[in-house]
This record gives structure tokens, C-alpha cells and sequence, in this order.
């Protein structure tokens, strides 16, 4: 071959290798011509996406309060650990093995929080909640740690503060995080995943009046989540307070005195349906869902046979036992079946339709006029009163008076209680209703069933001649005052006659102070009156012993006893005699309210705390 | 001597020089952009300085007839093979690689000039075959040897990214000497089916950066973020860029090791769509440019080192060019004048100089 001809060749070669290079160049150059011409806009999104972030900004809810504006609920700052997705240089695996040591959690813990998002579908740049309301040291490990790991920040959050733990847990309820269904629901439309909503009593009731509106702060971050300025800001706007109608100092005296027992205690002025104390014992720490409640404590709550969630005043249904006669003996002075002069012959037991009823006095009352039966509570004389007004007119006047409907509190899931009727038995049992039955309805065993709440309302309404206010642990007009939707207390006013009303509240003012069943309720100076009860759990043939059979006890009084400001219902499971067990409950709190009426009450600290 | 200076200024390829530095310009740019945030280190400094060293060599390499270096290329290829071994057995180790050597207060990777030794090597071997269309087999495979003894060196470091970037040699030196079409089709045949076992000796990192780049939604916050967030710094600099100083990407640390490997993302974020087509026509220039020079090459010695040049300079821009732009998978190779390091800019002016002085002694004879 001819080195002139080799060089062409050679040449040609290097044209060849020319040709390549163009045709490479033009592929990278149509690259960057579609990433920076066509598409552009789009990527220019992905930046901005990147260096901004939204950061929310939590708002407080509002604080409740007590009559004398007494805090119940506030907030607190608490710190939660979050992950974001987005531009993560770690897979979630690996973050989680990163963290998990730090903060004290195991690595199936953190992944457990993370694969719980990951199933919600939520978005990468939404950050995940690892951990919530951590300690110090969490928050140092996690900032000494922020160029290691830049994906994950910590958030300031407002938490809930119950101030007196247990003390009013059942009446303020408590908070948590919205669940999957109530997502779902139209009553929590404007709420998102991850927020804080309430759950029962009234931070359930008026959640919306509570929650406030979020804010967010609109950030230029850098790539390890630092935050290198501000673009934008909207302030959090708290919710608002609420300001309740209890008074601390009763509803603490209602507290301390049940101590350990089950039972409940409702104490209102019946002039106006405030709610002064409302109790549910045996309690829990609303504390304890502030912070996302642990499985084991939610487990130990839902799982004692004391049903400690369970509020007792409203949602639970009880025998009212005596305290079922003052009603019977307004019914029949009203129906006109019972003469107010009338005398029964008590030799301790009644037959009625082949039946034998027992009064508890064994050895009988004598002849008992309707004072007496009353001030100590003559079984005999009521089977009488029962028999004559018959099943229909007791159920017609005692849903009149307020029993065995709901009361229209401002609490979610109240209980409508019971007062049995022919109807009601043949809707329920499809059965016919037994006269017989009706002896036993009318000293309050049997079909009847009342809510602490309901007992005192329903005393409350007699008392006062027929008025029943709707009770209530918020006014209305507080509401309106913060601009709030808030409906018109409903009253309620059933006609009876003053001699009626006076004469059942003389006999109960017998029953406190003429050595009748509720002397342990007088003070002297305020016309205690009122009624005590004792209800069977099990029948008295049964002949059972043991804590769990005793019988439950009640006492509803009220004072002064003509024109009363103040009606409580005491209720003890279990506790025994009403006499014994309630009266003192009542007087307690009684007591509290005079005592703060004449200016001689000392508040107690608040550290003494109930647990 | 006066003679020889004047005919070497004005046989001095001054445009291949100025687009050289107009490159320089911009990296330094960008570099001093992307590394203000960073107080530790004086990145614009050190590679003002590596540009200077650059400069100077590539006179001196200019002024170097190629004969000479390639008559003592023998013991310069034992030298560079040497250091590639004292690398190996006391380099100082970065990121995982054995590559560097320090020396006060200079580290420098031998890997970087150990390849203009081959060039210059192969290009011997090369032109001082006999004429004929095509090479013999066994003229093949002792080219190959050649360029594989410091590819097996690097390899070992270990570097794969660098190692390949020796590869172009062979192919563009084998491909312009002859190879028989036979030859060529069951060489490229032979490099496919070795990719299977070559899968085998792959550390897991690097399958995992092979994989991530055939499916970058694979991990897209491990491996895939750094391309990605690359293709978002160069799409969202739009047509005339961000401006210098205000890329966010680049400003905020999106961009992963963006001084180094991703400069060009910087570019195409701070400068746009224009400042990508200046850079890559700057060294699209060069690429040509060297090519009409060894074209016009006084012997097939000089038009091989060329040629070696630019299949090495044209190497390094597809890998890092494509790699920016998400063709190509992550592999550490810097952009020749752009990245910064001063092993890379060094090279890359001695490779120059090398053209230079191929095209200087053009018109002897």
C-alpha cells in the first residue's frame, strides 16, 4: 500500500470518528434541549418544590374553664419527631435504623409509624409522625444529628393540659388524633389526618368552638431541611375558651368524698339548669390521650370491670329506688288518686294480686300518713299510691316530670334512662304488662331506670314548681358573646299545683331534719331537703354477699327547700343503704356551696391531686 | 533561536488556548459559586492555581517535539506503571478508592496523567507498525496489552470509572490503525458477553449504581436523587439560566458533589440552556479542532496522540455530560477544563500541549 494512500485511509477513518461525535453531541444536546426548553417548566416546579416547604403551625386549642375562670384544660408545647419523604438520602429502612436508637424506639416501631402513612397514600413532602411529645434528649439526639440525618425535624406542637387530672375528666372528655372513619364523616370535613380533635365530653361537644384555625410558615429550606428564610407566614389563630358553669371547689368536694367508690354525682342550680359539679367515679387521666395513648393504658382502661371511661352521671342507667316515691307521691296528689290527708295501715308487708310485697321496715310503719311515707320512706304506701294511679298515668306524669328521656345536656351520648309502659312492654317483650309489676315500679325497682343526671334534673324541675331547665355545662350566651352559635337553654314548664309541690317538699325536708333516712345530709341554717334511696342489684331472695350485690345507693337533695338554688343527685354503686352511703356525699358538696354563699370557704390547693 | 521562537509562536494554535481558558473562565465561575457557602475550603483559589500550573505545562509540552517524549516513552510508561503500584501499596485512601498520592500539600491522582503516558505509548505502537489495511490479530491484542496493564492497576484501586476512561484509546486508535470488520464485530461480541461476568466482579455499589440508572424510580432518594436532582437543577435553568450565584439547586445543596462531577448541572442551572451549548461548543471545539490537526499531522505518530486526545477528552464528556443529564449512569469522571481537581485540569493541559506540539511540527520536512 502507498503511504499517500494509507493517510487517505487513515483520514477517512477519522472523519468516520468525526461523524460519531457529531451525532453523540446532538443526542446530549437534544437532552438539554428538552430538559431546559421543553420541559422546563416543569422542572422549574420540582425546585421550587424543593426549596419550599410549608411548615404548619399549629393552633392552640382554647382553654376551658370553670365558673370562677379557673383553668381545667390548657396547653402546653410539646416537641414531635417527624420524617419527610422527600429528598430523603436515606431509604426508609435506613433512617429508621439511624433514628430508632436515638430516640428510643425499636426500629420496627419507627417502621410501623412510617408503613401506616404509606398505606394512607399521603404525599411525600407530608411528614411522617415517628414520635410524639419527646423528651429532651430525643430532641437533642435529632438536632445534633441534622446534617446526618436532614429528613428528619422536629415540630413544635400545642398539647393538651388537663390541670386537675382526674378531677371532671367524665364532664371535659378528652383529645386524640382524628381517626381513618372520622375523616370520612361531614362533622369532621375541615379536619386532616394527623390533627387533634376531641373525643368525649365537651372537648367532643364544642370541638368546634375549641379548635382553632392553623397557620403555616411558608420556607426556603436547604438540602438538610435547614431553614434558610421565610417566604410567607399565616399566624396560627387559637381556639376559643369556654368558660363551663362548674364550680371547681364543689366538684372537687364531690371528688374527694366518693374517693374510691363507683358512682356519680350531679349537682345544678335548678333555677337556671348550670351544671356545678358533674363526677364519674371510678376516673381516668385525660392527661393520658393528650399525648397518643399507649395500648397498654387504653387496654387497662377499656378493660377494667369498673368501666372508668364510662360516665356514670349520664350515660348509665340506674334503679332510682326510693327516691322514685317523691315522684309517685306528686303523680298521685296530681292525678287526684292520692288524697294528701289520706292514712295507709304499714304492718311491713302488702299482697297485691296474690303477691306479697315486703316494706323494709319489717316489723310495718303503722298507720303512715303521706308526710311520714315520705320522711321514712314506707314502702306499703306507695304500693298504694302505685296501684291506684296504674302503670299508664305513672309513666304519662313521670316522663312529664323529666324521667326516662333524655335531659338535653351538652354532652354526647346521653342516656334516655326508663320508664316502663304497656306499650313499651309489648314493643320490647311482646308481652303484656303484669298489675303486678306495677307495685314494683312504684317504689323505683323493677323497669325503672334513671340517670344520676336525669334524678336531679327531674328533682330539680318538682321543686321548683314545674320548671325544668335544660341542664348544661356551657351558656349559651357566653357563646353568642364570642360570636358562636349557641341554641336557647330550652325550658320546660309541666303544670302542678304549689300544694303539691309543697307538700312533697316538706316531707323531704323531713326526711334531712326529722330524723328521717337523710339526716346525714342537714346543715344547720339551710333547709337541706331531699330523698334518699337504696335499690336492689339482685333480687332479695337471691340472698347474695359481697361487694357486688350490695345495693346501690342515692340521694338527691337539694336547698333551701322552698325555692331551691341547688340540687344534688349522689349516687354510690354498691354502697349500700342510701342513707349511709349517699346522703353524706350530698352533704358534702352541700355543705361546699353554703359554705361559699356565706364567704367561709377556703379553696383547697391544688395539689392535692386524685388519683 | 530567535527563528525558532517566532516560528513557535506563530505555528501556537492560539484559538485552541483561549477556548481552553474562555472553559477555565466558566468552571471557575461556577466553582467559586457553588463552593462560596463553603468557608473550609478555598475550591476557586486551588483550582486558579491548577489552572495556572496547567497553562505553564502546556508551553512546555507545546514546546516538546512529541519524537523526543515518545523516543523515551519506554521508561515513562515503566515510571507511570510504577506509580500506579506505589498507589496501590501506599496511596491515600478517598471514599472508598486507594487513588491518590500525597505530597505536602498536594494529593494527586497518577490514574489522571498515567493516561497521556498511554496515549503517547500506544501512538508509538501504533505508527511504527508496517503499512497494511488491517492489523494482524496478534498486533491487536499486544495494543491492547499496552492500554490494559494500567486499567487492571486502576481497577484494582479500586476505580472503575477512571479505569474506562482508557478504553477509548484502544477502540479509537485500534479503529483508525484497521481492524477487519470480522475482528471488530467479535471484539465489540466479545466485550457484550463478557458484561455477564464482569456483572460478577462488580462491587454491590456499583450494580447498584448500574441498576438505579436503568430504573432511576428504583430508589429515587438513595442513588437516583443525585441524577435527579441534577435533571432538576439543569430543566429548571430554563433558557438563559438562573444567573450566577442563584441557582437554588446549586445554592442550597440539592446538587450532590457539585464543584466535582455535577459542575455541568451547575451550568446548566446558573447559565441555562445557553451556558450549556457555549460550554459544550467550547469543548466541541477542541474536540474538532484536535481532530483537523491530526488530520494534518506531519506523521501517523503525531496524528495518534491526537487522535488518543480526543478519544480520551471525547470520553470524559459523554460519561460526565451524559451522566448530568441522566443518559448515562453515576460514574465519578470529571468534565475536562470544567470539573474541579487539579489531577483532572493538569491532564487535561497536557493533553492540550500534546495537539499543540503535534500541530507545531506540522510543516517540518
Amino acid at each position: 500500500m502507498l503511504q499517500r494512500e494509507e493517510i487517505e485511509l487513515l483520514r477517512w477513518r477519522i472523519s468516520i470518528i468525526g461523524y460519531v461525535i457529531v451525532a453523540v453531541l446532538l443526542v446530549l444536546g437534544f437532552g438539554f434541549w428538552n430538559a431546559q426548553v421543553v420541559q422546563s417548566g416543569y422542572y422549574q416546579q420540582r425546585a421550587e418544590q424543593n426549596r419550599i416547604r410549608e411548615i404548619p403551625l399549629p393552633a392552640p386549642r382554647g382553654r376551658i374553664y370553670d365558673r370562677e375562670h379557673r383553668i381545667l384544660a390548657d396547653n402546653r408545647p410539646s416537641y414531635n419527631i417527624l420524617l419527610i419523604r422527600e429528598n430523603s438520602p436515606h431509604t426508609l429502612e435506613q433512617s429508621a435504623e439511624l433514628l430508632s436508637a436515638g430516640i428510643s424506639m425499636s426500629k420496627e416501631e419507627v417502621l410501623d409509624r412510617i408503613n401506616r402513612s404509606l398505606k394512607r397514600r399521603d404525599p411525600k413532602f407530608r411528614p411522617i409522625l415517628l414520635k410524639e411529645d419527646v423528651s429532651v434528649g430525643d430532641i437533642a439526639f435529632v438536632k445534633s444529628h441534622r446534617f446526618e440525618l436532614p429528613e428528619i425535624s422536629v415540630e413544635i406542637q400545642p398539647r393538651r393540659r388537663y390541670l386537675e387530672d382526674q378531677l371532671a375528666a367524665h364532664a371535659l372528655g378528652y383529645v386524640g388524633e382524628i381517626t381513618e372513619s372520622e375523616l370520612t364523616s361531614p362533622e369532621f370535613a375541615n379536619f386532616k389526618s394527623g390533627d387533634q380533635i376531641g373525643k368525649a365530653g365537651l372537648e367532643r361537644e364544642y370541638n368546634n368552638i375549641l379548635v382553632g384555625k392553623d397557620g403555616f410558615k411558608r420556607v426556603i429550606v436547604n438540602s438538610g431541611g435547614r431553614e434558610m428564610g421565610q417566604l410567607a407566614r399565616e399566624e396560627a389563630i387559637p381556639g376559643n375558651d369556654l368558660v363551663t358553669t362548674i364550680d371547681l371547689d364543689l366538684q372537687r368536694a364531690a371528688e374527694e368524698i366518693v374517693g374510691d367508690h363507683a358512682g356519680a354525682v350531679v349537682a345544678l342550680d335548678p333555677r337556671t339548669g348550670e351544671i356545678l359539679a358533674l363526677v364519674s367515679r371510678p376516673s381516668y387521666d385525660p392527661n393520658l390521650f393528650a399525648t397518643r395513648i399507649s395500648a397498654i393504658d387504653w387496654k387497662s382502661l377499656t378493660t377494667d370491670p369498673r368501666k372508668p371511661l364510662q360516665n356514670r352521671a349520664i350515660q348509665s342507667r340506674f334503679s332510682p329506688g326510693s327516691v322514685f316515691k317523691v315522684f309517685m307521691a306528686a303523680a298521685g296528689l296530681e292525678a287526684g288518686t292520692l288524697n294528701p290527708v289520706q292514712t295507709v295501715y304499714c304492718p311491713g308487708y302488702a299482697t297485691f294480686y296474690g303477691h306479697t310485697f315486703a316494706c323494709d321496715k319489717h316489723d310495718g310503719h303503722g298507720t303512715t300518713s303521706l308526710h311520714n311515707a315520705i320522711v321514712n320512706s314506707c314502702n306499703v304506701f306507695f304500693y298504694n299510691v302505685g296501684n291506684d294511679l296504674g302503670i299508664g298515668r305513672i309513666s304519662q306524669y313521670a316522663r312529664m316530670m323529666g324521667l326516662g328521656r333524655k335531659t338535653g345536656i351538652d354532652l354526647p351520648n346521653e342516656d334516655a334512662g326508663l320508664i316502663p309502659s304497656e306499650e313499651w312492654k309489648q314493643r320490647v317483650y311482646k308481652a303484656k304488662w303484669y298489675a303486678g309489676e306495677t307495685i314494683s315500679v312504684a317504689i323505683g325497682q323493677g323497669y325503672v331506670a334513671v340517670t344520676p343526671m336525669q334524678a336531679a334534673w327531674a328533682m330539680g324541675g318538682l321543686t321548683t314548681g314545674g320548671r325544668l331547665k335544660q341542664p348544661h355545662l356551657v351558656n349559651p350566651q357566653d357563646l353568642k358573646k364570642i360570636g358562636m352559635p349557641g341554641d336557647e337553654i330550652v325550658e320546660e314548664d309541666y303544670p302542678i299545683h304549689q300544694s303539691t309541690v309543697d307538700i312533697v317538699s316538706t316531707a323531704m325536708w323531713g326526711v334531712v331534719n326529722e330524723q328521717g333516712t337523710g339526716f346525714r345530709a342537714k346543715i344547720d341554717g339551710f333547709d337541706v331537703a331531699g330523698k334518699t334511696g337504696t335499690a336492689q342489684v339482685v333480687g332479695k331472695q337471691a340472698n347474695l354477699k359481697g361487694q357486688e350485690y350490695k345495693d346501690n345507693a342515692w340521694f338527691v337533695g337539694f336547698a333551701p327547700y322552698r325555692n331551691p338554688e341547688i340540687v344534688v343527685a349522689a349516687f354510690i354503686e354498691n354502697g349500700g343503704w342510701g342513707a349511709e352511703a349517699a346522703a353524706p356525699v350530698a352533704h358534702a358538696v352541700l355543705e361546699t356551696y353554703y359554705k361559699k354563699k356565706l364567704g367561709q370557704f377556703e379553696a383547697k390547693l391544688n395539689t392535692i391531686a386524685l388519683r | 533561536m530567535i527563528g525558532f521562537r517566532s516560528k513557535f509562536w506563530q505555528d501556537f494554535d492560539w484559538l485552541l488556548l483561549f477556548a481552553a481558558l474562555f472553559l477555565s473562565f466558566i468552571s471557575l465561575t461556577e466553582i467559586y459559586s457553588s463552593t462560596m457557602a463553603q468557608s473550609s475550603e478555598d475550591f476557586f483559589a486551588r483550582q486558579l492555581a491548577w489552572v495556572t500550573v496547567g497553562v505553564v505545562f502546556l508551553f512546555v509540552v507545546a514546546a516538546i517535539d512529541y519524537h523526543l517524549i515518545a523516543e523515551h516513552i519506554p521508561w515513562l510508561y515503566m515510571l507511570a506503571v510504577g506509580a500506579l503500584i506505589y498507589t496501590l501499596a501506599l496511596g491515600h485512601r478517598v471514599a472508598g478508592s486507594k487513588s491518590w498520592v500525597v505530597f505536602g500539600p498536594v494529593a494527586f491522582q497518577p490514574s489522571e496523567l498515567t493516561k497521556m503516558v498511554v496515549v503517547i505509548a500506544m501512538a508509538r505502537y501504533l505508527s511504527e507498525l508496517r503499512i497494511g489495511r488491517y492489523m494482524t490479530l496478534m498486533q491487536i491484542v499486544k495494543g491492547c496489552v499496552i492500554a490494559l496493564v494500567p486499567v487492571i492497576l486502576v481497577i484494582r484501586q479500586p476505580d472503575l470509572g477512571t479505569s474506562l476512561t482508557y478504553l477509548p484509546v484502544i477502540a479509537v486508535g485500534l479503529f483508525i490503525r484497521g481492524v477487519k470488520p470480522v475482528a471488530l464485530i467479535s471484539l465489540i461480541l466479545g466485550f457484550v458477553l463478557l458484561l455477564p461476568v464482569s456483572w460478577l466482579v462488580l462491587k454491590p455499589y456499583q450494580k447498584e449504581r448500574i441498576l438505579t440508572f436503568l430504573d432511576p424510580e428504583r430508589d429515587p432518594t438513595g442513588r437516583g436523587y443525585q441524577v435527579t436532582q441534577s435533571k432538576i437543577a439543569i430543566g429548571s435553568g430554563g433558557l438563559i439560566g438562573k444567573g450566577v450565584f442563584n441557582g437554588s439547586q446549586n445554592q442550597l445543596g440539592y446538587l450532590p458533589t457539585r464543584h466535582t462531577d455535577f459542575i455541568f448541572a451547575v451550568v446548566g442551572e446558573e447559565l441555562g440552556f445557553t451556558g450549556v451549548v457555549a460550554t459544550l461548543g467550547l469543548l466541541t471545539f477542541i474536540v474538532f479542532r484536535s481532530i483537523y490537526h491530526a488530520q494534518t499531522a506531519r506523521d501517523n505518530l503525531g496524528l495518534f496522540i491526537v487522535m488518543g486526545v480526543v478519544g480520551i477528552y471525547f470520553f470524559h464528556i459523554i460519561v460526565n455530560v451524559g451522566m448530568v443529564i441522566g443518559f448515562m449512569p453515576t460514574t465519578g469522571i470529571p468534565l475536562p477544563f470544567m470539573s474541579y481537581g487539579g489531577s483532572s485540569v493538569l491532564t487535561a493541559f497536557i493533553a492540550l500541549g500534546l495537539v499543540m506540539s503535534v500541530r507545531r511540527c506540522r510543516y517540518v520536512n
